[in-house]
């Protein structure tokens, strides 16, 4: 085994989502509840699908039912908690199916994030819907595929699954939990590892497709909720009923809640702009993002402190380490806040009926914000519908509800439907980010060119990906809490990609110490074969001696690798260093992946693709500057994300390793990005840019 | 009450004359979604930055957040809905759906109309002029080189169109 400190605990999601304090609480009112005409069940399963367990934790010891139906016509149905926003979850599940059962995936039928119908596969996070609920699917279709084999061999016939669907033995498996049934295996595979694009495709192009901003329901109103002009200001006075002067439009004020609904947006945008007339705030002092890492720094928890304490990991002994070293090296490395920004903002639709609440909305933790609603109206969990449309991405960015509360906040008031689509402006603001980190880190190089001793400090950017890959007999790992200035959640690959970028960049340092090749260094620190074989893949695809050989002004080539989350990227650049801006502009990149057995490989390279064009955004272009509480590039005008004309010319590998189990694959690639750009833009001109988004002097 | 006045407009929507009473500054966008319930067009900013809102007034494609439903009277507007015509789907709808270049999608009905806009004008372009036509329209799933190739997938599917008509 190679020397390896044990991993710290991953936080995530827990330390961004959970310990948020709920964003609204109302008290219980009288008020009657007004039925809807029209109101019904906007998706209706044809078939008795079961409804058996709906919420039931569905990782393990559902019931086969809770996961799967088969309709007397011969529709298959999955069922999953899980929701797909752009990851390709709903293609990936129905294939599964289809694979056990022995179908063709169009007839398989995925019924997701709907808390009345399917089991709660908790979040849509970390990568899990591959490792976790693509084998809870194929386990329930190879018990249902199994049941059909003994119905043909017991009535000598060629049963089929309508027969199945009529039979007693269904029934009866319908109440166990699906297991023992063997899985297909990898090289048997006829729909699994074959490409395969969206099934959904026609409606998406066609734009039949409903997105939760989409939804529409009878009677419905459109909303609008007031915001505080920065970042903890209060209110201290308004009047509500400024908005009927202005337009048709019905406010409502409950605590530090306020918002209006009217028949139109336009006539809610107008009510509102009336009442944000009349209000008065109470604004509080904001550190600003130039003072960021200081702030960070001064409020960072210390051992026997008053706030948490620091997570520590460590083995032999760091001032040992770092004295008996040939070569000692320090560095401080910064991550900014960075935006989400998926094209569809948070969007709610939210209906009372007979005393139950239903709320369309577009979010990555349907029974989560189910339990908040449940909170914030003094409901219990029955009363309570959450339904996910397939939504308009969400990176890590949509697990909260409070757009699902507001909307049902008004909706309570109203008496109808309403409709709270939340602005682009609104989503930069109040949306949550990914968290800015601060990294200390301090290393020593032996005589032959290994790491000795590795002293990493991570200041709020979180845990994901934290540990070092690479040997070293002294080593000390931190976490130290802070207190951020803006609110902070989730990201695609989150705290990975800061933790790389810092580690990434650091290694090379070490490796210029000891006159190394970083790739050469890189090899010779990692016994992983799987980290290995990425980089070995990437640099081959890439040339990566003979293009060192050649030197161009200002024109260099870097390297980085990673893992997490049980998958292994490795990436490598060529850039070429603006001498006005000292922006590096890739001119050549290349990045091999590997995940296990590739499940669909169409996808899988959409996914890649897709990361490494968002990576770009984080490594070159965004950083959210706010002062004096509020966002000074809160749009897409003023905060850059990657558009058609920064995608680079670039080469993906995909290493596939059909002998070891399938990974999710929609985060990991995304944090090598940023590092081997990084790392170019200093071999193009001596200077080492310690920060995102990466700037050096050309 | 003061509600802003409202004006009769009228335009054609996907081939239906509409008659709509409304304020005459409401974005097209809106009234579109609405007042008509085509909710294809989507809102992705509201300030011109992301073209997911593009439709087509009298073929050319426009941000319909910036546009006011005054500016459309007496003219047609084409969304994503009305681009398939008798159920057949448009070349650039057919090329998309079948090279997968959809992600969450979100983006995908923007993408679509300005791509038929441009190939209305320009029925071979280089990749350099898709690029460029395309660069308006944001995809935040970060989807644009499968858009490209379904794009390319699209003009050869027209030019096929167009020789076996010779
Ligand atoms: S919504 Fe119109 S350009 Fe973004
Ligand atoms: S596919 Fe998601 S924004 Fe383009």
């Amino acid at each position: 085994m190679p020397d390896k400190i044990d991993l710290l605990e991953p936080l995530e999601p827990e330390r961004y989502e959970l310990r948020e304090a709920p964003t609204y609480e109302f008290t219980l009112s009288r008020r009657e509840f007004v039925e809807v005409a029209g109101a019904g069940l906007l998706i209706t399963v044809t078939g008795s699908v079961a409804r058996a367990q709906p919420g039931a934790a569905g990782r393990s010891g559902g019931t086969l039912e809770s996961r799967l139906h088969i309709g007397e016509d011969g529709t298959v149905t999955i069922l999953t908690g899980k929701v797909e926003v752009g990851q390709g979850s709903r293609t990936e599940l129905a294939m599964a199916a289809a694979e056990e059962m022995r179908i063709a995936p169009e007839r398989v039928r995925v019924v997701m994030a709907d808390t009345d119908l399917v089991p709660n596969d908790g979040l849509t996070a970390g990568s899990r819907t591959t490792p976790s609920t693509v084998p809870a699917v194929r386990a329930a279709a190879a018990t249902a595929r199994e049941l059909l084999e003994n119905l043909r061999r017991t009535a000598k016939s060629a049963a089929t699954y309508t027969d199945l669907a009529r039979s007693s033995e269904l029934a009866a498996a319908y109440k166990q939990t699906p297991g023992g049934a063997a899985v297909t295996p990898v090289k048997d595979w006829q729909v699994l590892g074959r490409p395969r694009y969206r099934i959904d495709g026609r409606e998406i192009v066609t734009g039949a497709h409903q997105f939760p901003s989409d939804i529409q329901r009878q009677g419905m109103l459109y909303g609008s909720v007031l915001r505080a002009p920065s970042y903890g200001a209060t209110l201290a006075a308004v009047d509500p009923g400024a908005a009927a002067k202005a337009a048709d439009a019905v406010a409502v004020r409950e605590g530090n809640f306020v918002g209006c609904v009217a028949p139109t947006s336009y006539a809610s945008r107008k009510g509102l702009e009336a009442i944000a007339a009349t209000a008065r705030w109470e604004t509080k002092e904001h550190p600003s993002s130039a003072k960021l890492f200081a702030h960070l720094k001064e409020t960072a928890s210390k051992p026997g402190g008053a706030s948490r304490a620091p997570r520590i990991q460590s083995k032999g002994s760091i001032e040992d380490g770092l004295g008996e070293s040939k070569h000692r090296l320090r560095a401080e490395y910064r991550v900014p806040f960075i935006q989400h920004a998926p094209m569809e903002p948070r969007a709610a639709v939210a209906e009372w009926a007979d005393g139950r609440l239903t709320v369309w909305t577009g979010t990555q933790n349907p029974f989560g914000v189910r339990d908040q609603l449940v909170q914030a109206f003094h409901l219990t969990p029955e009363k309570v519908r959450v339904i996910v449309p397939d939504s308009g991405g969400g990176f890590g960015g949509k697990h909260t509800g409070e757009t699902a509360i507001e909307a049902a906040r008004l909706a309570k008031e109203a008496g109808r439907p309403v409709s709270l689509r939340w602005t682009r402006a609104e989503e930069f603001m109040w949306a949550y980010f990914r968290p800015a980190g601060l990294f200390e880190i301090e290393a020593g190089v032996d005589a032959n060119g290994l790491i000795h001793a590795w002293d990493f400090s991570n200041y709020n950017a979180g845990t994901a990906a934290i540990e070092s890959p690479y040997r070293s007999a002294n080593a000390r790992t931190r976490f130290l809490y802070c207190d951020s200035p803006l609110r902070e959640g989730s990201y695609r690959g989150i705290a990975a990609t800061a933790n790389n970028f810092a580690r990434e960049c650091f290694i090379d340092e070490l490796a210029l110490a000891a006159s190394a090749d970083p790739l050469e260094f890189r090899l010779a620190n990692l016994d992983d074969t799987r980290m290995r074989d990425v980089l070995l893949a990437a640099s081959k695809q890439f040339n990566w001696r003979e293009r060192g050989a050649k030197r161009t002004p200002r024109v260099g080539r870097g390297i980085a690798c990673g893992t997490e989350k049980g998958s292994y990227v490795a990436a490598c650049a060529e850039v070429e260093v603006d001498v006005n801006s000292g922006q590096p502009h890739v001119r050549d990149f290349v990045m091999a992946f590997e995940c296990g057995a590739i499940l669909n490989p169409a996808n899988l390279r959409m996914q890649v693709e897709g990361s490494i064009i968002q990576g770009l955004g984080g490594a070159l272009t965004e950083a959210i500057e706010f002062e004096n509480g509020q966002l000074k590039n809160g749009s897409f005008a003023k905060y850059r994300v990657p558009r058609f004309r920064d995608v680079p010319p670039f080469e993906v590998v995909l290493v596939n390793r059909p002998d070891l189990p399938p990974a999710g694959a929609g985060e990991t690639p995304i944090i090598a990005v940023a590092p081997a750009i990084a790392n170019a833009a200093f071999d193009a001109t001596g200077e080492r840019s310690r920060s995102m988004p990466v700037r050096v002097k050309a | 009450m003061s509600a802003a006045l409202k004006t009769t407009f009228r335009f054609a929507v996907n081939g239906r004359a509409r008659i709509i009473k409304t304020e005459g500054d409401r974005p097209l966008l809106e009234v579109l979604r609405e007042d008509l319930g085509l909710t294809g067009t989507k809102y992705g900013c509201g300030e011109g930055q992301c073209r997911a809102c593009t439709v087509l007034l009298d073929g050319k494609a426009v941000t319909s957040c910036l546009t006011p439903v005054s500016a459309a009277a007496g003219k047609k507007v084409v969304t994503i809905e009305g681009l398939a015509t008798d159920g057949k789907l448009h070349p650039v709808q057919e090329a998309f759906a079948a090279e997968g270049a959809i992600q969450c999608g979100y983006c995908v009905p923007g993408m679509i109309l300005t791509t038929a806009a441009l190939l209305e004008k320009n029925a071979r372009p280089t990749d350099r002029q898709i690029v460029d036509a395309l660069n308006g329209n944001l995809c935040r799933c970060s989807g644009y080189p499968r858009i490209l190739v379904a794009v390319r997938r699209a003009v050869e599917m027209r030019g096929a169109a167009d020789a076996g008509q010779d």
